[in-house]
């Protein structure tokens, strides 16, 4: 993958944390192409690609078959089914057969690493990408300050699905991470992770810096860390001093023309959302 | 112990199915296949089988869930029609290019839109380069017997792809019919078990499905694949073959009718191959020659085996439930590979097409008997007005009498 990429990070964070044996799907985007190039494989673990939408039941047919196989007493190992996939082929392209697999109840995690566009293709606008972003899609312009839409909340559409766990993360909080790749696998039912996933391409920030990058969109509450566990939610991580977005924004190139251009009005909006959004998750994890 | 059993198009399948005990079934319902996986459910529910059925929420995830199952090692199968299978579009070229014999009810259904929920063959013709075999049936009985041959065909090592087993919608897979349904017990060792190759769930042997497959391999690959389908006509052969030593009914690329003395020849497909054959009676009493020919097999095309069928007639009218939109005189894709077929194995003998019942509309005795009446004037004077006729359409009837006109005229 690229250098300094967050993506492998996550995968591999998720895998360590696992003791079972796996099967992973993965959906197309950069993990896949990367990772798997005829006639190699960077994978020592069963995995399966087929296209962009549909790791989600892809997975669901290899769980069935898992289902069926045991039950008939023809397979008595116990295995822990894992889907990646990015925000493109999990919030847009893949939404419907993700609903589906979760509302179906299949016993699998499906771990989505958001790195806020479409990367793969070469930086193209997602419903996971934040207002004000410049992407190849919503360039800036003399009549643009980049992306007018705000994103979606994925990690509460998956909780009205009433699963059984679903999460959202950042690779610079291993440990909660970790922790929570642990619950996903071992919950009776569909699974979800959404992790934030750095992209020094998409984001324009320096190889080294993806890490930080995530982190400081935990610290400004735009990615809080928190858990819907069987409808309970909760706040996993209250940054002691909530930093102001712009902290976070003005770090990467892809916001830096709000900056250049002084557009206070985008920022202000950016930061009037994060606000809204965090007070209602502090109530919901009854923390307000 | 056979026994009979009064069944339309889909509960044939679905007996089909029940004895082949598939271990995963993905399955979204769509007009008029949807009776399949709702008897299919109700097996579940009382617990007659053993498979793990999966009430996707579209057809692009079941054929997506499909090849999931099917990778992970087990035996698969699914049903659909019409824009259900053109929204498995993609994976179905997934499917055969990762080798996995999924087997799939088609029920034949006019591709919207406007939309129509009749009988014909675009979807499936739509479908017919994706790598999937193709095997079309006439009745419920064909369809009943080519299911349980599917299986056998899409698993033999030669072949290792996906089959899927057309019957016309509605017409077959709502008509009542006396189906003889063979004991379990011989339809399970006819079946033989499953043996994956390269499962998902070998856990201690892990492998790598659908890797990126650039310039440098992608081309091997589906020249493999071709080899697949290029074994699969002796396949389907051999498994013809035993199927009759062990049924009674010997299948083999295609049927012939009266083929022996005759001077011209139908082909058709399907449920109306049932109606030619009527108007044919009707047609010697008279003293025509008339014969038929009934693919069964479509991909793989039995260009070589059609042609040397058909070397002693003088005139040819292929029936198309299809139309190709643009290609060569706006025929039908059986035309088409019929007539391509015919340059390569030097048949050299008008070949005309007559495109018939789109969006189910019917096709009468009497329709076919006019076509054999075309056929015997195309005989005698080697000369045809058109090539392709749009049969029982309004407005064509006009459209056909400016043409003869104008002949008549030069």
């Amino acid at each position: 993958m690229c250098s300094g990429c967050t993506a492998p990070v996550v995968v591999r964070m998720v895998l360590n944390a696992i003791d079972e044996p796996v099967v992973v799907a993965n959906a197309t985007g950069c993990l896949e192409v990367s990772t798997a190039l005829y006639p190699y494989t960077a994978w020592r673990v069963p995995w399966i690609h087929t296209a962009f939408e549909n790791a989600a039941a892809t997975l669901s047919g290899v769980e069935s078959m898992y289902q069926s196989l045991k039950r008939q007493g023809k397979l008595d190992r116990d295995v822990k089914f894992i889907a990646f996939g990015g925000d493109g082929g999990t919030y847009d392209i893949g939404l419907q057969s993700l609903s589906g697999a979760l509302e179906r109840g299949h016993k699998m995690m499906y771990v989505c690493y958001d790195n806020e566009a479409y990367m793969n293709t070469g930086i193209q606008r997602s419903s996971a990408t934040p207002m004000g972003a410049d992407t190849t899609t919503t360039p800036k312009g003399k009549q643009s300050t980049g992306k007018k839409q705000w994103r979606k909340d994925l990690t509460a559409i998956v909780a009205a699905h009433h699963v059984p766990y679903a999460a959202q993360a950042s690779p610079h909080r291993w440990k909660d991470l970790m922790t929570k790749a642990r619950k996903g696998v071992a919950a009776d039912g569909p699974t979800f992770l959404s992790v934030l996933a750095p992209c020094n391409r998409g984001w324009r920030i320096d190889t080294s810096a993806g890490i930080k990058a995530a982190e400081l969109a935990v610290e400004t509450c735009f990615w809080p860390l928190f858990e819907v566990e069987n409808g309970k939610w909760t706040l996993n991580d209250k940054p002691k001093q909530k930093l102001p977005v712009t902290e976070w924004l003005k770090t990467e190139g892809r916001f830096q023309h709000l900056f250049k251009e002084e557009r206070e009005d985008v920022l202000e909006a950016f930061q009037h959302e994060v606000d809204e959004r965090w007070e209602q998750l502090l109530k919901l994890c009854g923390e307000a | 112990m056979n026994k009979f059993m009064a069944l339309d198009g889909n509960g044939a399948v679905a007996e089909a199915m029940r004895q082949i005990n598939p271990d995963v079934v993905p399955a979204y319902p769509i007009t008029p296949s949807t009776a399949i996986p709702q008897a299919f459910a109700q097996y579940m529910a009382d617990g007659v089988v053993d498979t793990e059925f999966v009430p996707v929420e579209s057809e692009h995830s079941a054929m997506s869930a499909c090849i999931g199952a099917s990778a992970a090692g087990g035996r698969v199968m699914t049903a659909t029609s019409a824009n259900g299978l053109a929204l498995m579009w993609e994976m179905l070229y997934i499917a055969a290019s990762y080798r996995l014999p999924i087997v799939m009810a088609d029920v034949s259904r006019a591709l919207s839109g406007p939309v129509n929920i009749h009988c014909d063959h675009s979807d499936s013709m739509g479908a017919r380069d994706t790598g999937w075999i193709h095997l079309f049936s006439e009745t419920a009985q064909e369809a009943y017997e080519n299911t349980l041959q599917a299986v056998r065909i899409g698993e033999h090592m030669d072949v290792r792809l996906p089959v899927m087993v057309m019957q016309d919608g509605f017409i077959t897979s709502h008509t009542m019919e006396r189906v003889t349904i063979y004991d379990d017990a011989s339809v399970k060792t006819f079946i033989g078990s499953y043996t994956p190759y390269y499962p998902l769930l070998d856990i201690d042997h892990p492998v790598t499905y659908g890797p990126l497959d650039l310039t440098d391999y992608y081309f091997e690959h589906k020249r493999a694949q071709i080899e697949g389908m290029r074994n699969a006509k002796h396949v389907i052969l051999d498994v013809g073959a035993e199927f009759g030593r062990t049924f009674g009914r010997t299948y083999g690329l295609f049927d012939t009718y009266q083929m022996d003395d005759a001077d011209v020849a139908i082909v058709v497909m399907a449920s109306t191959a049932g109606t030619a054959r009527y108007a044919m009676n009707a047609l010697r009493a008279r003293g025509v020659r008339a014969g038929l020919i009934k693919p069964r097999v479509f991909r793989p095309f039995p260009a070589q085996e059609l042609c040397d069928a058909l070397r002693n007639v003088k005139a040819v009218a292929v029936m198309d439930r299809s139309v190709s939109f643009g290609a060569m005189n706006n025929g039908g894709p059986l035309w088409l590979e019929m007539l391509a077929a015919a340059q390569l194995h030097k048949l050299h003998i008008p070949i005309v097409d007559y495109v018939y019942g789109l969006g189910g509309r019917e096709i009468k005795p009497s329709q076919i008997e006019n076509v054999y009446q075309d056929l015997a004037t195309i005989a005698e004077t080697g000369e045809f007005a058109q090539p392709v006729t749009y049969l029982g359409v309004r407005g064509e009837e006009d459209h056909q009498s400016a043409v003869q006109g104008a002949l008549l005229a030069a």
